[in-house]
């Protein structure tokens, strides 16, 4: 591509992008969209709640427990192409393909 | 030992609540007998965003105490100077009017282990954990207020009580205390002594702020009952008659009420301050 | 010879080991459910803190596998810092080298852009920038010039639809994910973090510019991937979210 095309191409950007500027003053006040984020990762001075069995149980991952996967939405996420085992470098040439039309 | 004439004006003689972002609307709408608010230090060691801007809001209604949860005051390793220099960042810019930490330990070299963690109570524990009072004063340039922990098991090495290991630490730092009568609660019935004995043995002229808070109830190995504290319901009937104890010696005081697992809505947490109000009401009566 | 710290933090997080010996009730009987008040209060904040951090991982493999692979985590992964907010920063790699799940590949991606989302929430103020003044600028110190974004952008690139897989599992009756590359961005306009889908070209783009590339060198090494790019749609998302910090162009 020519300098010049280039030019135009981002210039073209640049003035449709600060044309769409509206100034929104910040408010703390203003209603959370989701409260997830602001609650992960409170630190807090209280016990854990429940029973004391939590801690004194142990984990065997090489057990059936791993079946439970099915609970999850995993299994209804169905990405054939992509989970097919085939090494894939990321490469982003590679990734055109994935690309709708 | 700390210069006292750098001490800081105190929290204010009312009910006061552990803050939470879920409140921060019918807070401010609603605030009834709410004086001032207690965060937890960690939780506004990020660098920006909403809860900066949250406690900028508060903090022109409310006086604001901040409530250390990771300082590891207790451990044994040295206090860790990245926090302590988060913690003097934080308290630079929001100028609260208290600071206070836990009895307890919660770091391990570099890991954080996310609880109040026991500690013997002996001579070495006491000259280690004031040191690292002294310290923290001498960063911060204040007085901080010290609680006294749940107590769930005893340590055989102990050689004081933990009144006695208080009154020391208030006597070699100047340190204030926090006194937490749920906890003392939980550890007399843990441990088989009566609370009312405790809070008679403990340096009540130090207090500068007392909590309550709601507790779980388990049982031991013996079927003896074990008392968890979960902060995750409504303070019990034999906690406020220990407040109300507590408050016959202290005369007024700041009073917190702690409610951090099952969060209720505001005006559960405000009944729960309300109650607070009508103590020290009480207490203060002619 | 009474438990230290060491040894009493060793058996916290390995149930299998004894209690530390000197630890007593209070008629200075020897006791184990009482230690194991602490062992739980450990394993129980610090998975309930995964818990609410991971929201789209306990979605994606359901609450009862979730709590099974926490509970592993904690015990392996403490955090390293006594800021709750940024737990879990380990994750990502300890799902890509857990057999049970690494054949689930697009989990590290899902775990990476639920620590984004916390990472911005939680960066720092910056005041919008001006973009009027650039109407004062001439082309060519424009296509010089480079920006820096601001602290809350977080660009988490992807070869799965890592978007898709997000809005699946956190609205209701979102698409299924499609099978594409969708790198995402998060940026936060005000104090919530929003991930947006981007394109491979658009994360290019993006990629080279929080190198400190110039706007002309990014936009080759977007063309480069797609030699149909448009930048506007980019440009516009960015400044909308005030996701800019500042536009330096070159000194005279």
């Amino acid at each position: 591509m020519s300098n010049t095309m280039r030019s135009v191409a981002i210039m073209g950007a640049v003035a449709a992008a600060f044309a769409s500027q509206t100034a929104t003053p910040a408010d703390a006040a203003a209603k959370e969209k989701c409260y997830g984020i602001s609650l992960a990762g409170e630190n807090d001075c209280a016990a854990g709640p429940g029973t004391t069995c939590a801690g004194t149980s142990t984990v065997d991952y090489q057990g059936n427990a791993w079946t439970l996967v099915d609970a999850g939405t995993c299994a209804e996420i169905d990405l054939p192409d992509l989970a097919d085992g085939s090494p894939r470098t990321g490469s982003l040439e590679e990734l055109d393909r994935d690309l709708p039309a | 030992m700390l210069d006292a004439t750098r001490t800081p004006p105190r929290l204010p003689c009312a009910p006061g609540v552990g803050y939470k972002p879920q409140h921060f609307s019918d807070l401010r709408a609603a605030p009834g007998p709410i004086g001032w608010l207690e965060v937890h230090a960690e939780n506004y060691m990020g660098d920006g965003g909403r809860p900066h801007a949250q406690l900028r809001a508060l903090r022109d209604d409310f006086a604001i105490s901040v409530h250390g949860v990771g300082l590891s005051i207790g451990g044994e390793g040295p206090l860790d100077k990245d926090h302590l220099d988060r913690l003097k960042s934080l308290m630079t810019w929001l100028e609260p009017a208290s600071f206070s930490e836990h009895l307890a330990w919660s770091t391990h070299g570099t890991e954080f282990l996310d609880d109040l963690l026991p500690l013997p109570y002996t001579e070495a524990t006491l000259a280690r954990v004031a040191s690292h009072i002294d310290q923290v004063q001498d960063v911060l340039g204040r007085q901080m207020l010290l609680e006294n922990p749940s107590s769930y098991l005893a340590f055989a090495d102990s050689t004081m009580s933990e009144t006695d290991f208080l009154s020391e630490l208030v006597q070699r730092t100047g340190c204030g205390l926090l006194l937490d009568v749920n906890n003392v609660f939980i550890s007399a019935t843990n441990l088989n002594y009566t609370p009312e004995g405790y809070l008679d043995a403990y340096p009540i002229h130090a207090v500068g702020e007392i909590h309550v808070g709601g507790h779980d109830a388990d049982a031991d190995d013996a079927g003896a009952p074990l008392l968890i504290d979960s902060h995750g319901r409504a303070t019990a009937d034999p906690v406020w008659a220990l407040l109300d104890h507590a408050l016959a010696a202290t005369g007024s005081a700041p009073v917190l009420v702690e409610w951090d697992n099952d969060v209720p809505h505001w005006a559960t947490l405000r009944a729960e301050a309300e109650r607070a109000a009508h103590a020290l009401a009480t207490a203060t009566a002619p | 010879m009474p438990a230290d710290q060491t040894q009493f933090r060793t058996a916290l997080l390995d149930p299998t080991l004894p209690v530390p010996v000197g630890l007593t009730d209070g008629a200075g009987q020897p006791t184990t459910k009482r230690f194991a008040v602490y062992r739980n209060n450990v394993t129980v904040a610090l998975t309930e803190a995964l818990k609410t951090a991971f929201p789209v991982l306990v979605s994606l493999l359901g609450r009862d596998s979730f709590d099974q692979l926490a509970r592993l985590f904690v015990r392996t992964h403490p955090p390293t810092s006594p800021l709750m907010m940024h737990y879990g920063a380990h994750m990502p790699a300890f799902l890509s080298d857990f057999p049970p799940l690494s054949h689930i590949k697009y989990l590290s991606d899902v775990a990476r852009l639920e620590l984004a989302l916390r990472q911005s929430y939680h960066a720092a103020d910056m005041d919008p920038f001006d973009a009027s003044r650039l109407g004062r600028l001439d082309a060519d110190r424009i296509m010089a010039s480079t920006l820096t974004l601001a602290p809350a952008t977080i660009l988490i690139p992807s070869v799965w639809p890592l978007f898709d897989i997000w809005r699946y599992n956190t609205q209701s009756g979102a698409p299924k994910p499609r099978a594409m590359a969708q790198p995402v961005l998060i940026t936060r306009a005000e104090f919530d973090p929003e991930p947006h889908p981007l394109t491979p070209a658009q994360a290019a783009w993006l990629t080279k510019i929080m190198d400190g590339a110039t706007l002309v060198a990014a936009q080759d090494s977007a063309m480069a991937v797609d030699p149909g790019f448009d930048l506007s749609a980019l440009l516009t998302l960015l400044i909308q979210n005030n996701a800019i910090a500042n536009f330096t162009t070159p000194k005279d």
